[in-house]
């Protein structure tokens, strides 16, 4: 088990959490959360191989990560911004309850 | 592997299972900034200096705070009636399992052709602005446009509707 | 149709060509046939233009008519026997031909200018009867109409193209014995005429039938291959029918019931005294000269048929029929005569018993015999029909003899001319053409082979003939006038055809008394001398003495009955007191009318309601039958509709909308449903290509 497995399975194990809580939690910002969790299983996954991959002088890997963090970072102020906006409307963050689209 | 890494590693999936599991959502989210600073030391442990301040700095500093706002704004730390899982978790879990499933055995099956330990790469915050402004000058200039535009969109996003209007 | 001209004088056999009358010969008929044609196109008012081209047309056939018989006289005179004919075929049929054709010969000479100049006389008659009709214009073309078929009889040399104008003929004797249809007698009068001398022309017909099938021609005269020519008579005499006949007498016999129908014998006598219902004029020409007339024409043409077969001296089966059949005719009708006393049905009847002697002068003692009588009583039968005519028309339409009286006074012309016709009628002797005539029958009777009874019933007959004229004439002209508003002489246009007439009737005895026998040898092709000789026959003036006898006896009965008496019309005939039973008798015209309406009339209503039953049941039934089943069948298809056809679309749309809803339910307006399927998604594709990249 070579260093690099291992944290790619950490990522990945990372990822399914991040998964399965935004899958299942009732509060949308829970969701965000998972949301989070995901993209930050990534940035795991760009550096873990930036380090452990050929020419890390190259600096692709975690430029890369960086740029994500920057992404994911204005994606959680606008999705946080749209919650609120939701909650005031519909005054709960339930997502379950949220099924006007229904068909 | 060292130990070091068992127990970042522990630490970080310890706080992401927490900010996954726990009622409270407020804990959740300091749940999540532990997993923050778990991942944080993680890239640290990978000689991604650069990456890690980076992390702690904008996620612990930026979203976390964030979470909490939004948490606080829309009353989320009262606990609901109908329990904090949808009432269909399982069929989420058992998508969630399939994929950790997929990945870690896409992982385990090609252990071998992965790549090799190698030298420790020394990165220079120098280096890194060389490479922003050298290389990678298009994607710095359209996150600068995509965080424009995600300030001014956030913003009009949680304003407060004028009465009588819209 | 193939006009293949043929034609040969008869005699000398080295003349091949046809004079130009013959060949002309067909515009006879034609002529009033198409003024008839123009006549129907004309408007009901133009009374004028419809007479003159009836009159004209006529006027035209006259004239060609005498020139045909000029012709054929002239050949007579040479010593030649003029027979020519003009012969086509009108089809083909398989290998067989329908031949058509007209011929010239002595007979029909004689009858066309007979025909074509009575028809015009009373033509001329008309203008002034039927001036205060409003139909007068359908009169005169109906009346062309019929002149044209009568023509056309005398003409035809093909027995097809005689049955045709035969048809044609008993056509418009109905059309105008119905002239006055909006009078029931009148039309059903017409209906009984058609019918009863249909009953005639159905054995005509089987009679034309069997005739062709046996010779293959309808011809009579076709240069020795015709079907009475004697190679056709004697393939006819070979074959045996019925009851001891050969072919020969068999279809004579049935040709003889065509003619007993048209002419009025016994059996079928019926129609002609409710005939009368027609216009006078029409009763003149058509019941009394020419159409009833055309049934002994006819036997007098098909005479080498009838007489085929005959020893020397003897007679045929046919021909011994025809005379008992005229016999009884002549003195049944006679005997009914007695005891009317319409002035018209009088007369009628004279025609049926005179129409009696025409066939048994035939059936006894040859063409010519027939055939002189026909001329004769053409001209005297008509002349008493139009006085009769001239007599009702004076006083105003009144045709009951008992409401007349006095009109010797009155209408001095019609009385001169009406006795000179009745004693015509009578044979009065010497002057008269009806003696001469009746005498040919009563001689060629009294030397008959067969029996001897048909001569005294003639001689009867003639007995009876002079009583009912007496009477109707002292009835009618004599005492004093017992009518309503009193009568008057006819206008000059009516008397002077009547003037006409009485001049034939006298004259045309001329032609046949034995001193000079020029009708019969003209018939029959012979030289005519005259010589007193001929009145020195053995058993001639004992003859002529006995029927003269019989005349003055039948008119003194007569007039001692009636003589110089008026009985008032409601008492009874002097006759009737005498005899009231036999008077009865007579009066109701011996019951002939009553036992067909019990006998055939009944059968005929029986079958009818037969005919409707089967109607309304069986063939009714079986449409209702078929209609029920076709409901049945309908429900059927109702019921496979409902529920097949239209449940299986209804259950298959409701199982799309089933299938739809499910299909829906994904839609769950859910975020988090979506996000499952995406991660579901994302993780199968991930896994093919993982899976697909390990080779």
């Amino acid at each position: 088990m070579t260093p690099l497995a291992s944290y790619l399975l950490v990522a990945a194990l990372l990822f399914s959490i991040g998964l399965a809580g935004a899958l299942t939690r009732r509060n949308a910002i829970l969701v965000l959360i998972g949301i989070e969790l995901m993209l930050n299983a990534a940035n795991l996954n760009l550096i873990a191989f930036w380090r452990y991959g050929p020419h890390p002088e190259l600096l692709t890997g975690m430029m890369f990560a960086i740029f994500s963090i920057a992404v994911a970072a204005a994606e959680a102020a606008v999705g946080l911004g749209l919650v609120i906006q939701i909650y005031r409307h519909a005054h709960t963050t339930d997502l379950d309850a949220m099924n006007r689209m229904k068909g | 592997m060292s130990f070091v890494f068992y127990l970042l590693a522990a630490l970080t999936v310890a706080g992401a299972f927490a900010a996954m599991l726990l009622k409270n959502t407020v804990h959740c989210a300091l749940a999540l900034t532990v997993a923050f600073a778990g991942l944080a030391l993680l890239f640290l442990n990978l000689d991604a200096q650069f990456a890690g301040f980076a992390q702690i700095l904008v996620y612990i500093g930026a979203v976390a705070i964030l979470v909490v706002f939004a948490i606080l704004l829309t009353r989320g730390s009262e606990t609901p009636r109908d329990g904090v899982f949808s009432r269909t978790w399982f069929v989420g879990l058992l998508i969630a399992a399939g994929v950790f499933a997929t990945l870690s055995w896409a992982v385990l099956q090609s252990v071998r052709v992965l790549p090799h330990e190698t030298a420790v790469p020394t990165v220079t915050v120098l280096q890194i602005g060389n490479a922003l402004v050298g290389r990678f000058v298009l994607p710095l200039e359209i996150v600068a446009l995509l965080l424009t535009a995600a300030t001014i969109g956030a913003v009009i996003v949680a304003m407060h509707e004028k009465e009588g209007q819209q | 149709m193939l006009m293949q001209e043929e034609i040969v004088a008869f005699y000398p056999p080295t003349q091949y060509y046809v004079s130009f009358i013959t060949s002309q010969l067909w515009l006879i008929p034609t002529m009033p046939i198409v003024a008839a044609g123009i006549i129907a196109l004309l408007k009901r008012l133009r009374r004028k233009a419809s007479v003159t081209l009836a009159i004209v047309s006529l006027s035209t056939s006259l004239l060609l008519s005498l020139f045909a018989f000029m012709h054929v006289v002239a050949g007579w005179a040479h010593g030649v026997a003029v027979r020519e004919t003009v012969n086509f075929t009108w089809f083909q049929f398989g290998v067989s031909n329908v031949d058509l054709g007209w011929l010239l010969d002595p007979l029909s000479a004689v009858m066309l200018v007979m025909v074509s100049f009575v028809s015009l006389l009373i033509f001329i008659y008309s203008i002034g009867y039927m001036a205060h009709d409003e139909n007068f214009t359908r009169f005169f073309c109906f009346m062309s109409l019929f002149s044209g078929a009568m023509l056309g009889v005398v003409i035809a040399n093909s027995l097809l193209l005689l049955f045709m104008c035969w048809e044609l003929v008993g056509l418009t004797s109905y059309l105008l014995i119905g002239f006055w249809y909006q009078k029931p007698s009148a039309a059903a009068a017409a209906k009984k005429a058609f019918l009863t001398t249909r009953v005639g022309d159905v054995f005509f017909l089987l009679g034309i039938v069997w005739l062709f099938a046996q010779t293959g021609t309808l011809l009579f005269y076709n240069n020795g291959a015709g079907s009475i020519e004697s190679a056709a008579l004697s393939s006819l005499l070979a074959q045996p029918a019925a009851f001891g006949l050969t072919a020969a007498g068999a279809i004579g016999l049935l040709i003889f019931a065509g003619a007993a129908g048209k002419s009025g014998q016994f059996p079928l006598h019926v129609w002609l005294p409710d005939a009368m219902e027609g216009p006078t004029p029409v009763s003149a020409l058509i019941h009394a000269a020419t159409m009833v007339a055309a049934g002994v024409y006819l036997i007098a043409r098909v005479y080498p048929l009838m007489q085929a077969g005959a020893q020397s001296g003897g007679t045929t089966a046919a021909l011994t029929v025809v005379t008992w059949v005229g016999a009884t005719t002549a003195v049944f009708a006679a005997l009914i005569a007695v005891a009317q006393n319409d002035i018209k049905r009088i007369l009628a009847y004279s025609t049926i018993s005179q129409l009696g002697y025409m066939m048994a002068g035939l059936g006894m003692g040859g063409v010519a015999v027939g055939m002189f009588h026909l001329i004769t009583h053409a001209f005297f039968k008509s002349l008493l029909f139009l006085g009769a005519g001239s007599v009702i028309h004076g006083c105003r339409n009144e045709q009951d003899i008992r409401r007349m009286g006095g009109l010797k006074s009155d209408m001095p012309l019609t009385f001169l001319t009406y006795t000179i016709g009745m004693l015509a009628l009578c044979g009065f002797p010497l002057l008269f053409s009806g003696f001469w005539s009746k005498d040919g029958i009563l001689e060629a009777a009294q030397h008959w082979s067969v029996a001897k009874a048909p001569f005294y019933m003639l001689v009867f007959g003639a007995l009876l003939t002079a009583f009912y004229m007496t009477r109707q004439v002292i009835y009618i002209f004599g005492g004093h006038w017992r009518g309503g508003k009193a009568a008057h002489e006819s206008s000059a246009v009516m008397t002077v055809p009547l003037a006409i007439l009485s001049f034939f009737a006298m004259a045309l005895g001329l032609i046949g008394t034995p001193a000079w026998t020029w009708f019969r040898a003209f018939l029959e092709g012979r030289a005519a001398d005259f010589t007193w000789r001929g009145f020195l026959e053995p058993g001639l003036l004992t003859l002529m003495g006995v029927s003269t006898l019989v005349v003055l006896v039948g008119i003194g009965l007569g007039w001692s009955l009636y003589g110089d008496r008026s009985p008032k019309p409601t008492e009874p005939d002097a006759l009737e007191k005498a005899t009231p039973l036999i008077w009865g008798w007579l009066h109701d015209r011996l019951y002939v009318d009553e036992l067909y309406k019990v006998t055939v009339i009944a059968f005929y209503h029986w079958w009818g309601y037969v005919a409707d039953w089967l109607d309304c049941r069986v063939w009714g039934g079986v449409v209702a039958g078929v209609a029920w089943f076709f409901g049945l069948w309908a429900q059927l298809n109702r019921l496979l509709d409902n529920n097949l056809v239209d449940g299986g679309f209804d259950k298959g749309c409701d199982e799309l909308a089933v299938g739809g809803g499910l299909l829906a339910r994904v839609q769950t307006g859910r975020v988090q449903t979506y996000l499952r399927i995406l991660a579901l998604a994302v993780l199968l594709l991930a896994a093919i290509l993982m899976w697909s990249s390990r080779a």
